[in-house]
């Protein structure tokens, strides 16, 4: 299994994101057909990177699910995606310089 | 790698049709939240669309997602292109995005829904 912070820390080193946040949404499928290939959780992620300029939805998911890539299948069953360059991010609140997010995820 | 025989046969699947939208359970009985609210994406847009239940083949569940370099269901595929699953189909539907799409895919055939 994977934690959602795991998940965060792995979005944030992978894809120098800015801004990441994990819900775990595993309980609301609690009583869902059991998926034999899949037993992994469900999972609604928030991501700002820069990685994401320039580039159409399709390009941004397919950056996350690369970065995800051995865990989509096994850890992780199903992901909900909100991908946003730094540009796109109508959120709230500012987004950390990238310098703070770096010492944040190693000190893990 | 995907066997040639599966990939020629999904090449043929997306030739075939304008909309295809490959999902889990059929769009009367979607056996999944992502795929329901895909097809509910589609019914609303009232463009017709043909739907693959991969539930029902195993080697179709495991080959699209080789086919499009995209490891989750619903796939949805518009004119032969790769659209993406249910988050990029909503957000386009948000934007007014998709049915740009779908006009020009069936420009020149006639449309009844």
């Amino acid at each position: 299994m994977i934690t959602p912070e795991q998940l965060r820390l792995r979005l944030i080193n992978q894809l120098q994101a800015l801004h990441v946040q994990v819900e775990d949404e595993s309980h609301r499928h609690a009583g869902h057909r059991r998926d034999p290939l899949g037993a992994g959780g469900h999972y609604r992620v928030e991501i700002v990177s820069p990685l994401f300029v320039g580039k159409t939805t399709l390009q941004q998911h397919r950056l996350v699910y690369e970065a995800l890539a051995e865990q989509m299948g096994s850890s992780i069953h199903a992901l909900a995606l909100q991908t946003y360059s730094p540009e796109q991010w109508t959120g709230s609140g500012s987004l950390p310089s990238s310098a703070s997010i770096e010492l944040e995820a190693t000190t893990d | 790698m995907l066997d040639p025989l599966l990939e020629e046969k999904i090449r043929d699947q997306i030739r075939a049709n304008k909309v295809l939208i490959y999902m889990k359970g059929t769009p009367e009985m979607p056996q999944c939240g992502f795929s329901y609210a895909t097809v509910r994406v589609f019914d609303s847009l009232g463009f017709p669309y043909a739907a693959v239940n991969v539930l029902e083949d195993p080697e179709i569940r495991q080959g699209i997602k080789e086919f499009s370099n995209w490891p989750t269901i619903p796939q949805v595929y518009i004119d032969g292109e790769f659209v993406g699953g249910c988050d990029i189909v909503q957000e386009m539907h948000s934007r007014n995005e998709l049915r740009p799409l779908l006009e020009a895919a069936f420009a020149g055939t006639a449309v009844q829904s």
